[in-house]
């Protein structure tokens, strides 16, 4: 099992005809993910690697099932994209640019749970249950990703795209697959937090743990942290906390949009602490999640 | 983007909400010219972007403009927090009745923006909400328009507000939402929003903040500001280095570089986002100075990698240079490598020494690492962990 995408799930990619998303078309499609078509306004007709390019999401989901979208196109260009895709029925948005003001972000979560969509993102790589499908860049080409991501018990969450290959790669390494692993994003709004994932994760009988990647700034790990309280999860956590030494620089911006220390609450001191308190497992050092997963397995 | 409190009021009235009388002053004479148009007690605020203004001593009271003049040019000269002021703010001294605090913000778990209220104003809200929290009052609204101004009616009635002070004060936290959502903030506050001896409502302090992405769409508002693109308004200036970097990055569309000055021996090509955080920790842990912060990805150019380790190693004591990235998905492991090493070979300096580690796994690796092997750079793939390579560098390099 996995959560989000399996090896059935059918999508699209927005701006497919775009330098970055010819290459994602190339990837998904070279690791066996069902990428049914992509759209670029004004480019209908053509093809990118053999997938039908279209100047509508309609024109596509008039004629097929379309379980998602990779939304990959300029920054002005994304609210529309998405209220597009979530208009025309779609459920799972992806949306992998970056530098797109909160406010548009905002209105994007809004209109996509008044019509029961899911976003993922923004600034991501997607998502990939390994050995099924991968929708967005998430691992890179198709034989890199082989290398890093395998089938298994563990889920991954992640505020950064390339951590998350970090991650499943070092779990790989020591034996541990993943069911599925989320490139969350790094903005301070985000569709999808940890703590919103954990339900889906929770009803998969097949995750038996989740790691997650997390960075200072926001309210994502905290919410985290009361929902293990509050629901008594059956699912050990590992999480990894990047970014220690922006405690001592607060108002600077590090890594991502979503990282500026806007208060106390966003230190990562401060994040450890409640996490620790919540029972979730805090590695020092990447290195150290496997063995730490292991041992809240019973297996080591 | 944090704007100055004489910015913050400007984009207020024209929203709709009353300000103070006044303006700004850049010199002793012309906080005096500003005092004597207004007349009477006038109150002279430094403008920095920082807090504790009051405790500084930035803020002053004068009846005469002569008074004006004198104090204005103490504040003028007055560092707070290490920050030179941008002018001094004059403006008449209120009748103040009573101190209410108004403000906007996002909530990144509703997702939504929310209006904040409070009947105790002038005091630092967390400190309020913390010890008081029945004096404040929230409510979650729409992104979409019209605005629902009943819910700020009903936000304020909350806290047992009634009358005139309901109508007025709701009014002001209506205009101060549609400017949020109009002007792409990520905060707006009014503290204290002042309620005069007459009655009616004023904002005697405002902060904002616009973040970095909505920039480009408020250029409007910015320049009628006079805010031009090239002030960062980050929590300090950037360096020259840093501008240097911003633009190599800035001619070639292929990638991202950004970097952040430090005082250190040892140079960072380091990425992307998380994998620089991580490793720069990592080499902080391990009693390492880094020369910089550095992100470095998007599938870079080796123009860009090439011109990034030029400047980095221009740097005053800068020994050796690490190249350490998470697994990359869509960077090219040979096109880092062949940047980073031309770089070092045109800064007059052989790769295999000034390179103290290069660990980047990924798409095009084996090509990468032949590259490395060829002049000698010490590598490390996949198999070693980001802390294991970065604690590799740090012993290379003076601690």
């Amino acid at each position: 099992m996995s959560i989000l995408v399996d090896e059935n799930t059918t999508f699209i990619i927005q701006g497919i005809t775009g330098r970055e998303a010819v290459n994602m078309a190339r990837e998904c499609l070279d690791y066996g993910s069902k990428l049914i078509g992509g759209v670029t306004p004004g480019r209908g007709g053509r093809e990118v690697h053999g997938v039908p390019v279209y100047d509508t999401v309609k024109a596509i989901t008039s004629q097929q099932r379309v379980d998602a979208s990779v939304i990959s196109v300029p920054p002005p260009a994304v609210r529309d994209a998405a209220f597009e895709a979530i208009e025309n029925g779609i459920k799972l948005l992806v949306i992998v640019t970056e530098r797109i003001p909160r406010l548009e972000v905002a209105q994007v979560i809004e209109y996509a749970n008044r019509h029961g969509a899911r976003l993922i993102g923004p600034n991501c790589l997607g998502v990939i249950s390994p050995g099924k499908t991968k929708v967005g860049g998430v691992g890179g080409a198709a034989e890199s990703t082989r290398r890093a991501y395998t089938p298994g018990p563990i889920g991954v969450m992640s505020r950064s795209g390339g951590m998350t290959t970090e991650i499943s790669n070092s779990l790989t390494a020591a034996g541990l697959g993943q069911s599925t692993a989320v490139s969350i994003g790094g903005d301070a709004i985000i569709g999808s937090t940890y703590a919103e994932l954990m339900p889906l994760f929770e009803a998969d009988p097949e995750t038996k743990a989740v790691v997650i990647y997390s960075e200072p700034g926001g309210p994502m790990e905290a919410q985290l942290a009361r929902y293990v309280k509050e629901t008594n999860s059956r699912l050990p956590i590992v999480a990894f906390m990047a970014g220690r030494f922006m405690d001592e620089m607060p108002g600077m911006r590090f890594g991502h949009a979503g990282t500026i220390v806007e208060g106390r609450a966003d230190t990562t001191a401060e994040k450890i602490a409640r996490m620790k308190d919540a029972g979730i497992s805090v590695a020092e050092e990447i290195a150290e999640i496997p063995g730490l997963v292991k041992q809240r397995l019973g297996l080591a | 983007m944090r704007f100055y409190e004489f910015e913050a009021k400007a984009v207020a009235r024209k929203a709709g909400i009353p300000t103070s009388k006044g303006g700004q002053a850049t010199t002793p004479d012309e906080a005096a010219r500003i005092a004597a148009e207004i007349g009477g007690e006038v109150v002279l605020k430094s403008q920095v972007l920082t807090g504790g203004r009051m405790k500084a001593g930035g803020v002053q009271f004068a009846s005469t403009p002569d008074e004006a003049r004198a104090h204005a040019k103490q504040i003028l000269a007055l560092e707070i927090n290490g920050q030179k002021p941008r002018g001094v703010l004059v403006e008449s001294k209120q009748p103040v009745k009573r101190e209410y605090y108004a403000a906007v913000i996002f909530d990144a778990l509703a997702k939504l923006p929310v209006a904040i209220f409070s009947d105790m104003g002038g005091i630092d809200i967390e400190e309020v909400a913390e010890k008081y929290p029945e004096h404040v009052a929230r409510v979650h609204f729409s992104t979409f328009q019209p605005l629902q101004e009943f819910k700020f009616k009903e936000l304020v009635s909350s806290l047992g507000i009634s009358g005139n002070e309901l109508n007025q004060a709701s009014r002001i936290v209506s205009r101060l939402a549609s400017a949020f959502l109009r002007y792409g903030l990520t905060l707006a506050e009014i503290n204290p929003l002042a309620q005069l001896e007459d009655g009616s409502f004023i904002a005697l302090d405002s902060h904002m903040d616009m973040e970095d992405e909505a920039r480009e769409q408020q250029k409007a508002l910015l320049e009628e500001l006079g805010i031009g693109p090239e002030e960062s308004r980050q929590a300090r200036e950037p360096t020259p280095f840093e501008l240097d970097v911003a633009r190599v990055d800035a001619e070639d569309h292929r990638g991202v570089v950004r970097v952040v000055e430090f005082d250190g021996n040892l140079g960072c090509v380091i990425g992307a986002g998380g994998g620089s955080l991580t490793i720069f920790d990592a080499l902080r842990k391990y009693g390492g100075r880094p020369a910089n912060y550095c992100e470095i990805g998007g599938n870079p150019s080796v123009h860009k990698a090439q011109e990034l380790t030029k400047r980095i190693l221009k740097q005053p004591g800068v020994e050796k240079i690490c190249v350490i990235m998470n697994v990359v998905s869509n960077t090219r492991v040979d096109i880092v490598a062949r940047g980073v090493i031309k770089g070092v070979i045109e800064s007059g300096r052989d790769p295999a020494e000034t390179i103290a580690i290069f660990r980047i796994p990924g798409s095009w690796e084996a090509e990468g690492f032949k590259i490395l092997e060829k002049y000698g750079v010490e590598y490390a793939d996949r198999t070693v962990p980001m802390s294991e390579a970065a604690r590799r560098a740090v012993e290379k390099v003076a601690r």
